[in-house]
């Protein structure tokens, strides 16, 4: 199935144009690229089943780490999108990934948790916990997200990094967008969706 | 022995022979007149003869890769895990050719067959064989089964480099290829290893130039020295570790150089009965194949380059702890594949068992398999 950050970001691509999905999964996105859009491209997944999943979806899947780089396998400007759907996060230095991701991508694409979210900033704030919420299920001892951020300290980012935002939106799992998000996109986006290019 | 043939064997298996009369050209600048290549088939071919796999063997390898000569025989066919029905290769879908190469010794025109010149084996006088020679000869087989087109080509080690040569050399006449535990070409350290295994064949006294045949004798010592070096490269470290330890034959140290440690006699073992069965000028051939592949050489050095002839997806499979074609020169191929824009899948498997792991039962490689082989779509026999 689709997820609403990727349902979101299908249309921001070219159709015919070639792509590159760092962090994968079972390939579905690609798949639905691959049939719907006419685009050609390649996945990158560090987990062996979802490995299998996905060349059994009869996409091309790399089975690699994100934190070892892309340097083995990816020339300069050898994508017209490098994407990543809710992987940031989990990357151990998501600056260096962003920097390769618009080094073989023309433009990137990338989704993630909202640190920002009202939920969690209630949970941190009032209650004084980690947040634990729909977008981040996982306890502060287990959790796979370790580098969570706002859409402000994102943003902070690209502007260190010389990169551009094209365009950006804010979801929530629910109903997409809402007024509510439009206003306070910062406090009330689950998601947050940005599209990048070299600044 | 099997008791009765497993559900999922191919069972009892009958190999096939084919003369070849038209010369082939060989790399070498020499030429084949006639050869035979003798090979095993399992499933069926269908209607349009579109269902038909080709399965390249390795150094050691043969035609013999799944089922069982006689009720007598100890193991299957070399590929019994992923060759039968309902297993990867499945020979309820897939009609499956496994040929002997030329140059090897178990009954395809090699050193060991008769020289029509001199109506004595060939010997040493035996061209050097590439594996460029080896795609083409198997097309010639392709031809003579009336087989266009293969589903897939498919190999390991040494085979999965005939994989490459096939898609790069005859693009058209192939639709899917599995690489499996290969490389783009050899190292220096794999080429320095198939040294020391061939001077220790060419060195032993009953070697004779590679004429032993006239001397009604083998090089049973330098072709074992051979095997025992070869499978030290194909298992790990930890495997190795694992299966032998420093594990003691008699419990205690004897101060000598008779067999002590468990390994020692296992690859004695693995020496000796590789002696029965192979020859050791088809080792010194197989040897040269390998170090003499390097498809990216005739396109400038660059593989993306060769790879831009190619026509069909790739699957590449890696095992972790193999260190003799490791996971880093299967990246190489795919990043070539990427760089040429070929559709190409990769997995790395986890794996102890070294090179040998894509002979090996492994849960995560046979789904693998599986998964890919599901995309290879053939009308039914």
């Amino acid at each position: 199935m689709i997820r609403v950050d990727q349902e979101i970001i299908i249309p921001w691509m070219k159709e015919g144009s070639s792509v590159l999905d760092l962090g994968c999964g079972d390939g579905t996105l690609l798949r639905h690229l691959q049939e719907s859009r006419d685009m050609h491209g390649y996945g990158l997944e560090i987990d062996q089943v979802k490995v299998i999943s996905s060349i059994e979806n009869g996409v091309n899947v790399i089975h690699a780490d994100l934190d070892a780089g892309l340097n083995q396998y990816f020339d300069n400007d050898s994508f017209d999108y490098v994407i990543m759907t809710q992987t940031l996060q989990a990357i151990q230095r998501p600056d260096h990934l962003l920097q390769e991701m618009l080094r073989i991508g023309r433009e990137g694409i990338v989704t993630f948790p909202n640190m920002g979210h009202w939920k969690s900033r209630l949970q941190l704030g009032l209650q004084g916990i980690m947040p634990v919420t729909r977008t981040l299920p996982y306890a502060w001892y287990n959790t796979p997200n370790i580098h969570l951020c706002t859409l402000k300290d994102f943003e902070a980012l690209c502007e260190r990094l010389n990169i551009r935002i094209l365009q950006s939106r804010m979801v929530n799992f629910a109903q997409k967008s809402s007024t509510l998000i439009k206003l306070m996109p910062g406090l009330m986006g689950e998601i947050a969706v940005y599209h990048i290019t070299r600044g | 022995m099997p008791e009765t043939i497993p559900a999922d064997s191919v069972g009892i298996v009958t190999p096939q022979k084919l003369q070849f009369d038209q010369p082939l050209e060989l790399t070498c600048g020499k030429a084949l007149d006639n050869y035979e290549i003798v090979y095993e088939t399992y499933g069926e071919l269908n209607e349009d003869r579109s269902n038909a796999l080709l399965i390249c063997h390795a150094l050691s390898g043969d035609h013999h890769a799944a089922g069982y000569h006689s009720m007598e025989d100890r193991k299957p066919g070399w590929w019994d895990i992923a060759i039968g029905p309902g297993k990867p290769f499945d020979t309820n879908k897939f009609f499956i050719v496994v040929p002997n190469n030329l140059g090897g010794c178990k009954g395809s025109t090699g050193p060991n067959t008769i020289n029509p010149e001199t109506s004595e084996p060939w010997g040493s006088d035996f061209p050097i064989i590439t594996v460029k020679d080896w795609v083409q000869s198997q097309a010639r087989l392709a031809d003579a089964l009336g087989i266009e087109k293969w589903a897939a080509v498919i190999g390991g080690s040494l085979g999965g480099m005939q994989v490459m040569q096939w898609a790069i050399d005859l693009p058209d006449r192939l639709e899917h290829a599995l690489v499996i535990a290969a490389a783009p070409k050899l190292s220096a350290q794999n080429i320095g290893f198939n040294e020391v295994a061939r001077q220790a064949i060419m060195s032993d006294p009953e070697f004779h130039d590679g004429h032993f045949y006239r001397h009604d004798t083998v090089p049973r010592r330098g072709l074992m020295l051979a095997r025992m070096l070869g499978h030290i490269t194909y298992l790990s470290d930890e495997a190795m570790r694992a299966k032998f330890g420093r594990e003691l034959r008699e419990g205690k140290i004897n101060f000598g150089f008779d067999v002590e440690f468990q390994v020692e006699s296992y690859l004695r073992y693995q020496g000796k009965s590789f002696v029965d069965r192979f020859d050791a000028n088809t080792y010194l051939i197989m040897t040269k194949a390998l170090d003499y592949f390097d498809p990216a050489s005739e396109y400038g050095d660059d593989l993306s380059e060769a790879f831009r002839r190619a026509r069909v997806p790739f699957l590449v499979v890696s095992f972790t702890s193999d260190w003799r074609f490791s996971p880093e020169r299967s990246e190489e191929i795919v990043r070539a594949l990427i760089a040429a824009r070929k559709d190409v899948s990769y997995t790395e498997i986890e794996s102890a068992q070294g090179h040998d792991a894509f002979l090996m039962p492994n849960e995560a490689y046979q789904e693998t398999l599986y998964a890919y082989m599901k995309r290879v779509e053939v009308p039914a026999a």
